[in-house]
């Protein structure tokens, strides 16, 4: 599979951002609110980044500026050593909600990249129709979006993100709201399209379990104004299996570490108040009781 | 269609049937009071009227109208003069004619109008103070401004529809999800492509409803336009004049039996151009028809 579909797509290159000392700051005069605060990293090529911070603590921000949506109020953006302005096809964002284009059959959907830029081959109808199969959805190439169900949706955003194959591609929590079954049934499908591809991927998330499954590297983010709290390679082999996360002692011992430090983030946004960092506060303090 | 549907589907016509036919009924009763009113066992009702100030000949309003029967006699004769049924068809094209130009132009003027900041500032404080004036107060300046009379009476069928689609033009488009602008941009679409793969399939359906209710009003106002200026006339008499012609023709002459039929005429005429819209409309908007 990986070598037909590396032959497909030989010519597009993964791509490396680097950000370095970035800041946002949103409003103007004494109403300001930083959201991000010299922020540094690199999400390194083919690798699977998965970011993981608080919710709320500014990470759809960081997304939109990795876009090109926002630019930042100081710092840089490189992609590939270029400086980042404006969107462009190099780096695709998935968004938190399906963004499916209602009229278009889920194929069509798939098809929208290659023919918006007129780039329509064999090759690219041969990669559609692998694509398609990857994520299971072949018998559903003629419906539309609103016959699919929740899961297949982001499936097919995933396959529709995919055949673009950009330098780096950004999903913004792409299987919130999904429920628990749907979701790991996602994360085999988006690391099977992953490993099949090895390209740069960016992957934000707030559920630790997601992260660990599917992170060559976890950054773990502070809370607003935010940065990077820690680092950690998650050294688990590919293909991971959903019976990792509970019997892989690497994979608990890495996720006791994360939630640790993230632990610490929650408590010092608990002291300043935070109602969010209580549950959290809560939820690890039981935890750690029973472990 | 599944065997539910089909039953849903004839349960539905049924309940029309029974009530078509419970209207006439009590119409046609409603008619014949001039006979039964004076019998003795209606005593109390004559007296009620009395009291009220009608004059007890036949209950008010729906008395002094033909019975059913009496309208369907005239209309079996009607049916068989060819200008009755040139009235339909000029009341048609008319309406027609005035419709699709108001879609051929309210279109890409709303479109442009939603997409532009500059075509909107220059373009929408005159649109909307000419938007109040009712299309009816322009038959004057029409028959002024137009060389022949079946030019201004389109015209005026024009201004109908035309508003009305515009408004709903630039409201469907600006109702478009923001998300759908961010993904087509970041997968690489043109300026061009954005327009017909994603604001046009987008503001479709504002443009459907839109176009219902503007022929709805291009009815009001075809046959409103008829009878003022004279229904065009070259012809004389009967002949030629279209629908709200015929109306006005036969109220001149007498005949109210033909008159209830003009009307009812128009009733079906409005009906099977609906339902014409609305067929279109489902054909041109498949996704929203499968849920």
């Amino acid at each position: 599979m990986s070598e037909a579909t590396n032959t497909l797509r030989s010519a597009i290159q993964a791509g490396e951002i680097i950000v370095s000392h970035v800041s946002k700051i949103y409003g103007a005069l004494q109403f300001t609110k930083e959201v991000v605060k010299d922020c540094s990293f690199t999400i390194e090529r083919r690798k699977l980044t998965v970011m993981i911070g608080p919710s709320g603590c500014g990470k759809s921000t960081l997304i939109r500026l990795l876009a090109g949506f926002d630019v930042p109020t100081s710092g840089t953006i490189t992609l590939n050593g270029q400086p980042v302005i404006g969107p462009a096809r190099d780096r695709l964002v998935l968004f938190q909600e399906t963004a499916l284009f209602p009229w278009m059959t889920t194929y069509d959907n798939i098809m929208y990249g290659p023919r918006a830029r007129g780039e329509v081959s064999c090759e690219t109808l041969e990669l559609a129709e692998f694509l398609l199969n990857k994520v299971g959805l072949q018998d559903f190439r003629k419906k539309y979006p609103t016959q699919l169900s929740g899961g297949m949706q982001r499936r097919a955003e995933l396959a529709r993100a995919m055949i673009n194959d950009p330098e780096v591609m950004i999903l913004d929590e792409p299987f919130r709201g999904l429920d628990a079954m749907t979701k790991e049934l996602m994360w085999e499908y988006y690391s099977a399209l992953y490993e099949e591809s090895r390209r740069t991927n960016f992957f934000v998330t707030t559920d630790i379990d997601e992260a660990i499954f599917l992170a060559d590297r976890l950054l773990i983010m502070s809370n607003i104004p935010t940065q990077v709290r820690a680092v950690l390679e998650i050294d688990v082999p590919r293909p991971r299996k959903l019976a990792d996360l509970v019997e892989n002692d690497r994979s608990n011992e890495i996720k006791m570490q994360a939630l640790s430090i993230l632990h610490e983030e929650a408590m010092k946004s608990f002291s300043r108040g935070s109602k969010a960092a209580a549950d959290f506060v809560e939820a690890y303090s039981k935890r750690v009781n029973k472990i | 269609m599944t065997r539910g549907g089909k039953l849903l589907l004839s349960s539905t016509l049924w309940r029309g049937i029974v009530s078509v036919a419970v209207f006439l009924t009590l119409w046609e009763i409603g008619s014949l009071s001039k006979i039964w009113i004076k019998w003795d066992a209606f005593e109390w009702l004559r007296t009620a009227l009395n009291a009220v100030g009608f004059k007890p000949i036949y209950l008010p309003w729906v008395g002094a109208v033909p019975a059913p029967s009496e309208v369907l006699n005239a209309w079996l004769i009607v049916l068989q003069d060819p200008s009755y049924w040139q009235s339909w068809y000029m009341s048609f094209f008319r309406v027609m004619s005035g419709f699709i130009a108001a879609m051929i132009i309210g279109i890409p003027f709303g479109l442009l109008l939603a997409v532009s900041r500059t075509a909107f500032g220059v373009n929408f404080p005159v649109f909307e103070v000419l938007r109040p004036i009712p299309p009816l107060a322009w038959v004057p300046a029409s028959i002024i401004f137009w060389p022949t009379q079946e030019l201004s009476i389109a015209f005026v069928t024009f201004l109908g529809a035309f508003y009305t689609v515009v408004i709903n033009v630039i409201g469907g488009a600006r109702s478009i999800d923001v998300r759908y602008f961010q993904a087509a941009r970041s997968m690489g679409s043109s300026q061009w492509d954005i327009f017909w793969r994603i604001i046009l399939p987008g503001t479709l359906p504002s443009i459907m409803i839109g176009s219902a209710v503007g022929m709805g009003i291009t009815w009001n106002v075809v046959v409103a336009a008829e009878m003022i200026s004279g229904g065009g006339s070259q012809a004389g008499g009967t002949s030629g004049g279209g629908l709200g012609f015929f109306i006005w023709n036969s109220y001149v002459g007498g005949s109210y039996e033909q008159v209830v039929v003009g009307m009812i005429s128009i009733g079906i005429a409005g009906y099977v151009s609906s339902e014409l819209l609305r067929a279109l409309g489902t054909y041109m908007t498949p996704w929203l028809r499968l849920r």
